[in-house]
């Protein structure tokens, strides 16, 4: 008998021990159906396919950059500079199409590039200047705010042409195009994080970085990638918010949207220590909260009174996901 | 006799640490406490601290038997350890890292600052210590930092003060005064133990000696009758067991050189050659530079200067990537801290360097990967519930093996392994050494970093021994034995 059987055989039943694991690796979808099932109880609209279509398109837009989050949190950082960067990305799109008149597909273009040059900005800043990500990218949401504030003056700027306005507001298939991109892009992220190589990586730069490196990790690669990601979901976020209403509003778009992202990642089950988690976690983190906040409209509980539930939320989920 | 230790034992998850030790201590004496590194100095002193609990034994103090519970009633009966990491705050000053946690106030309220500076001064007058009450620790040097350390101690009231090799990270200079203080701790009553390596320390404050080996207690005696020499061999005295295959590889062209190699403090000038089918040991006591060399070595440091050739060309080795491109591997001696990702499992730590071997367009091919991990699970003999079971689960010395299949998944063709058996039992221990030889026979080359004499003589066709960051020497053949090489390594 070696060492390691013995360590492993402590827990007292193989039973148990299954439903540990079934616990660890999907209390937060557990979570969802009792949540989902509650809902259904509480409200005879809730399952409606109307109300399910506009559930999922309500948390598009935060749920596509809770999964960027993801990415930059398994790492072992953060990234609060999301929400300003939607709103300079969006800035960036509608000043090509309205001031400088470019075709549509150019203007997205530009505003994913927008959105990557800040990931990268914000990964230079931690890798090179050895700042933690806390701080670069609280620095970054102030300036990425305060540029789009001062390009409009603090007010919107509307698009004309509209067919712009397709893209978050038509259907494909009779599912709202913004969703379709939600679950578009994470299956991508599922498979980066789950599939590949650079996955693994952040995985590893997370757990332990010291080790990560002396393994042949760049983690100077794996950093500034994970940040680019990080800008780029901001950007598509920008794309939709801008599109919805052929419009950006650079004081209020994206104001906040980087706390909801954070609390649907961690609600998700991934640490903010790094180096834990799970995207699928994430896509139900997202859930849970576009569910609550829909069943709490539902219900006519004041919108005001709505971010103690959330509050309440995030802090049982840590509690409950607690190990070790 | 102030303190008497009696039939100590200890064992940590079933390996013995301490059997039936006895350890003794005079008032106003100074007691040089050595041995190899896991002899079980630390452990010793680490009971007396309060930190462990002995499994047997009895701890008679001033004439009482005493149980020792935590470090706090250690501090209170009059014990104080200095680490060899310093637990000050730097942002504070000399007084108020003084009085930590006790600090003295007006009416319960009030930090009475000018109080504990007067009291700071007047110890440290007491003492001949020349410092300033109000300086900020992180102004001070590390020897500098030790002294308020002791002071610290001393304003405790302490009457025991164990040493933990306090002059690991002093220069000559500081060395030189700190003994200056130690002798006047003596003459005022205060009882000390010295825990170090450097030997020919012990002969000027030291009054009687205690020598460790394997965890048991080889002698108590008077220093003066000792020579360094027999300290040495004393220390070292075993023999090679069977443990060690027979190692009779053809030895090849060169595959590494190194000359001049230096990043100081830490190594300067090293030059040292591998060749293909050899094990090459690297001996030096804890702080020689070894595993520094062999992080700059493998692009972890930056190197000042030096010139390094793979292979007969000159390489520049910036990064680990580098390193690993050039076929070097790196097991470390820290598995926690930099072999391993604890949060990860078993296959994905093993097939961490080389994902190239398992992976296609950057995508990981799963039945691949379980293939070459199964594989290498059966080979070298790792115990775990699973390929996927998670590495904390598995014992250390699987662990290790993990560390080590690592490299061997990857075309590795020179290992280094810093201490690579330490902390496992003495099965894993043996695989290991098997797994090294096998190694080197198939062409490919290993360093071995250890501070475990017997091991390097086992395994090495040869050594080099480093002292305080140089390289001392090298020896082969007959010349290879425990007591030159630990001679090399104290600077004899």
């Amino acid at each position: 008998m070696s060492a390691a059987t013995e360590t492993e055989s402590k827990s007292p039943s193989t039973g148990m021990r299954l439903g540990k694991v079934l616990w660890d690796q999907y209390s937060v979808i557990f979570a969802f159906v009792v949540l989902v099932a509650l809902a259904a109880v509480l409200n005879e609209h809730f399952l409606d396919i109307g109300n399910i279509t506009n559930v999922l398109r309500q948390v598009s837009i935060v749920g596509i950059l809770s999964l960027g989050m993801t990415f930059v949190i398994i790492l072992g950082g953060i990234d609060l500079s999301v929400g300003s960067v939607l709103a300079f990305s969006g800035t960036v799109i509608m000043a090509a199409q309205v001031t400088y008149e470019l075709p549509i597909w150019l203007s997205i273009v530009l505003g994913l590039v927008a959105g990557a040059l800040l990931g990268i900005i914000n990964g230079f800043v931690i890798t090179y200047g050895k700042i933690t990500a806390f701080i670069a990218t609280l620095a970054m949401m102030t300036i990425a705010r305060s540029l789009a504030l001062y390009y409009a003056d603090a007010g919107a700027i509307s698009g004309f042409d509209s067919s712009y306005s397709k893209i978050g507001n038509e259907y494909m298939a009779g599912i709202p195009i913004p969703v379709l991109i939600f679950g578009g892009i994470f299956i991508l992220s599922y498979v980066v994080l789950e599939k590949t190589v650079f996955g693994r990586h952040i995985y590893a730069v997370g757990g332990n970085t010291q080790a990560a490196r002396l393994s042949a990790i760049s983690v100077f690669k794996v950093t500034i990638l994970s940040y680019v990601i990080c800008g780029i979901t901001a950007a598509i976020g920008a794309v939709i918010e801008t599109s919805r209403l052929n419009s950006i509003s650079t004081s209020s778009s994206g104001h906040m949207y980087e706390l909801d992202a954070i609390a649907a990642v961690i609600i998700g089950g991934t640490s903010l220590s790094g180096g834990r988690g799970r995207i699928v976690g994430t896509l139900f983190g997202v859930l849970i909260l576009g569910v609550l906040s829909n069943i709490m409209n539902l219900l006519n509980i004041s919108p005001y009174l709505q971010g103690v539930v959330k509050g309440l939320i995030i802090i049982a989920a840590v509690l409950l996901q607690k190990r070790d | 006799m102030i303190l008497e230790m009696k039939g100590i034992s200890k064992a940590f998850y079933g390996v013995k640490a301490l059997q039936d030790v006895a350890f003794d201590l005079r008032k106003g004496e100074v007691h040089a406490l050595v041995g190899e590194n896991g002899a079980g100095k630390s452990t010793l002193m680490k009971i007396l601290a309060g930190i462990h609990a002995p499994d047997e034994g009895e701890i008679v103090l001033g004439g009482k038997p005493v149980a020792i519970g935590s470090p706090h009633q250690s501090q209170k009966l009059g014990i104080s350890i200095i680490h060899q990491e310093l637990n000050l705050i730097p942002h504070m000053s000399v007084a108020e890292n003084l009085f930590l946690g006790r600090e003295q106030t007006i009416a319960g309220l009030f930090s009475n600052k000018k109080g504990m500076v007067s009291q700071t001064k007047h110890l440290l007058d007491q003492f001949g210590l020349k410092l300033n009450p109000n300086e900020l620790i992180a102004r001070l040097s590390i020897g500098e930092r030790q002294i308020v350390e002791i002071a610290k101690a001393l304003s405790m009231d302490a009457e025991i003060l164990i040493m933990d090799e306090p002059t690991a990270v002093l220069e000559e200079r500081e060395a030189n005064q700190l003994f200056e203080l130690i002798r006047r701790f003596k003459r005022q009553g205060v009882s000390i133990v010295y825990i170090s390596h450097r030997l020919h320390e012990l002969k000027g404050i030291c009054d009687r000696i205690t020598i460790l080996r394997d965890g048991r207690h080889v002698t108590t005696t008077e220093l003066d009758g000792l020579s360094e020499r027999e300290i040495a061999n004393l220390m070292v005295g075993r023999e090679l067991k069977e443990m060690y295959p027979v190692h009779s590889g053809e030895i090849g062209e060169e595959l590494l050189k190194v000359e001049g190699l230096t990043r100081s403090p830490h190594f300067e000038d090293v030059d040292f050659h591998v060749r293909r089918g050899e094990i090459v040991g690297f001996a030096g006591l804890i702080g020689a530079g070894r595993t520094e060399l062999m992080r700059t070595l493998f692009g972890d440091w930056k190197a000042e200067r030096g010139s390094v050739y793979w292979k007969g060309e000159t390489v520049r080795i910036r990064n680990p990537e580098e390193a690993v491109k050039l076929g070097l591997g790196f097991a470390t001696e820290d598995r926690k801290g930099t072999g391993l990702v604890m949060e990860m499992n078993l296959t994905r730590n093993m097939t961490l360097a080389n994902p190239a071997k398992i992976s296609r367009w950057n995508l990981i091919r799963s039945r691949h990967e379980s293939r070459v991990v199964m594989e290498k699970i059966q080979e070298m003999n790792i115990k775990a519930s699973s390929p996927a079971a998670p590495i904390k689960n598995l014992s250390g010395g699987n662990q290790q093996k993990v560390v080590i299949a690592k490299w061997l998944v990857s075309e590795t063709e020179l290992f280094i392994m810093d201490e690579p058996t330490r902390g496992i039992d003495v099965g894993a221990r043996s695989e290991i050494y098997n797994l090294i030889v096998r190694f080197a026979a198939e062409g490919k080359a290993v360093i071995v970093v250890s501070s475990e004499l017997p091991e390097l003589l086992g395994l090495c066709d040869r050594i080099y021994v480093m002292h305080r960051g140089r390289l001392k020497g090298e020896l082969s053949g007959e010349e290879a034995n425990e007591q030159n090489i630990m001679a090399m390594a104290t600077g004899l």
